[in-house]
């Protein structure tokens, strides 16, 4: 016991600057990261506004039935799917296709163009990006609904309209993200080894089969990995865009599990109720993470932990 | 024969695909800038389309001249200027001992910080915290709680991890302690790796909306993108009647388009402006740590 202490004193000694370093950041967690851990048990009480996080009465699963069995639960349960999984499915192949013509272009000057150009959007706001299609999309002065006029339709009040909320909601993600997502596959294609290709050009074979046969296995274990993160992430849709993509008329094809909390808990005080709906919302996307960890890890040997 | 021709056509899609996702990213910015510098009878009329119709700079003076515009302007670049100087001081002192092979705590204090990736206390919880730390409607908000985004502490860590021992090995027979090996041996070499996280969280700050959204009330100490939330999205009509001044009506009407775009363009010129510079090192210094993670 004594020689382990008197271990553990020498290890301290020696590794004091580092612990020096480290020990704001090990304050930072603690209070910000650790603290609140513990609150989550207001899922489980009867908070009472006015008294501390850990206090009120214990209510067992109360909130969990309430929310379970309320007229929402299956609305946001699809809705927090539908709009992470949408732009997965239409978004994912749009920035490898376009990794690969990156990299085909031989124009450096118009390569640079392009990549400085569709790498911008990601660096946006999520409020000006939200601006800019609700004023886009405004049916007064808003140019798709001026060119919509023009060809001789009928004017689409789309920010109001449930039916359109998840097609604005995609497609909007995809142009905000592919050119930066596309980052990633431009540099595992450069990572291929060049005497692929060239003995690729001594057995005859043209770029379609090139990109086929040669590119496309390559960067495979990028492909797994990345899919199967964004898998992962499926329940945590943003808060952000939906917040300031939605109103009332579009709670139906819109509301989220984040959004619902925020409403329930900030707006509506009701702090053991959307705690449960938040930690209901942390258990799936623990659930998911850790399941497409473990494919990841079958499948290509790699693993995020 | 036969396979030059198919090899034309491939490079034909690829050209093609190219020049249109460049055409669908840059023709909405392109158009809230020509609106930005049209005239209202232009927009009026709805005749802007690619370039500006009637150039004026009147809906720039009207923007610029709202005092709000300025202050949160300045909030914003105080949240950022402070926020990424204290996250890359921060985000150093969490990865480089966490690089170091032979410290003892290595592994546990990876876990320590890469747990809260995986599981958090939740909204609820930590707004209450937060409020009972007496932050609410500080300007400190806006930068402790994300004093770092533990990512990229993992980023920087694999870019130490890069650097040989053998530097630090010869340091330390010269006398350097820790502290001086990371000021004056690491954060040199991954100067690049730092550009990039720079940036990351330069553009975090800049675009932070979800913290002011919870924990700033008051007006004066909002960033700039609550402001632009209420000119954007809420279309405040107060907002647009204190910028439209003395305007009547009718032209005030087709004017708020104007000032709506005009707003756009302020709010990202600086980051449209910076990141040309720092876009280089994107490939390097992602990769370095993505994946690997």
């Amino acid at each position: 016991m004594k020689s382990r202490m008197s271990t553990l004193l020498s290890l301290i000694k020696r590794d004091k600057y580092l612990l020096l370093m480290f020990s704001p950041i090990f304050l930072y967690y603690v209070i910000f990261m650790y603290v609140p851990m513990p609150g989550m048990l207001l899922a489980f009480r009867n908070f009472m506004p006015g008294q501390g996080m850990f206090s009120g009465e214990w209510v067992g699963l109360r909130w969990f039935d309430q929310f379970v069995n309320s007229i929402y639960f299956w609305r946001l349960l699809r809705n927090t799917f539908l709009l992470a999984f949408l732009p997965l499915l239409f978004g994912f192949s749009i920035p490898i296709l376009f990794a690969v013509c990156i990299v085909e272009i031989k124009n450096q000057a118009f390569k640079r163009f392009a990549q400085t150009v569709t790498y911008l959007p990601h660096f946006i706001s999520t409020v000006v990006v939200a601006g800019m299609i609700i004023n886009f999309l405004s049916p007064t002065d808003g140019i798709v609904n001026t060119l919509i006029a023009k060809l001789g339709m009928e004017k689409v009040n789309f920010m109001m309209d449930a039916g359109w909320f998840r097609t604005i909601f995609t497609s909007s993600d995809i142009w905000q993200s592919f050119g930066f997502s596309s980052i990633i596959y431009i540099a595992a294609i450069m990572g291929i080894d060049p005497e692929m290709y060239d003995s690729g050009k001594i057995d005859g074979v043209n770029k379609f089969q090139e990109l086929w046969h040669l590119t496309l296995p390559s960067i495979k274990p990028t492909i797994v990995i990345l899919l199967l993160l964004s898998l992962g992430g499926i329940m945590s849709v943003g808060f952000e865009k939906v917040y300031l993509l939605y109103n009332g008329a579009t709670y139906e094809t819109a509301d989220v599990l984040s959004t619902y909390v925020y409403r329930m808990g900030i707006e509506g005080q009701n702090y053991g109720f959307a705690t449960a709906v938040g930690l209901f919302n942390s258990i799936i996307t623990f659930v998911l993470v850790f399941a497409a960890n473990t494919m990841t890890r079958r499948l290509t040997k790699m693993s995020l932990w | 024969m036969q396979k030059s021709r198919s090899d034309r056509l491939f490079y034909g899609f690829v050209y093609l695909l190219t020049v249109l996702a460049v055409v669908v990213t840059l023709y909405p910015f392109l158009y809230v800038i020509s609106v930005s510098f049209s005239s209202v009878d232009a927009i009026d009329k709805q005749k802007v389309a690619l370039w500006p119709v009637g150039f004026t700079l009147s809906g720039y003076k009207m923007v610029l001249q709202y005092r709000e515009l300025w202050v949160s302007f300045y909030n914003t670049l105080w949240y950022t200027v402070i926020g990424t100087l204290l996250n890359i001081v921060a985000t150093c002192l969490a990865a480089f001992p966490l690089s170091r092979q032979q410290f003892f705590l290595r592994r546990k204090l990876n876990f320590f910080i890469a747990f809260t990736m995986y599981f958090s206390g939740g909204l609820i919880p930590v707004y209450m915290l937060i409020t009972s730390l007496g932050l609410y409607n500080t300007r400190w908000v806006m930068v402790l709680p994300v004093l770092v985004i533990t990512f990229n502490v993992m980023i920087c860590r694999s870019a130490f991890e890069g650097i040989p021992n053998e530097i630090f090995e010869s340091a330390s027979i010269d006398g350097a302690n820790e502290l001086t090996m990371l000021y004056r041996l690491a954060v040199p070499i991954i100067k690049p790796t730092l550009a990039v996280l720079t940036l990351y969280y330069a553009v975090f700050h800049w675009n932070n909306f979800f913290s002011a959204l919870l924990y700033l009330g008051k007006q004066d100490m909002q960033p700039l993108q609550m402001f632009l939330r209420r000119v954007l999205i809420m279309a405040s009509p107060e907002v647009m009647q204190k910028m439209g001044g003395t305007m009547t009506t009718g032209a005030l009407a087709v004017s708020t388009l104007q000032v709506r775009y005009v707003s756009i363009v302020v709010s990202i010129l600086p980051i449209v402006t910076i990141y040309p510079f720092i876009q280089r090192y994107f490939v390097k210094g992602i990769t370095l740590g993505a994946v690997k993670g």
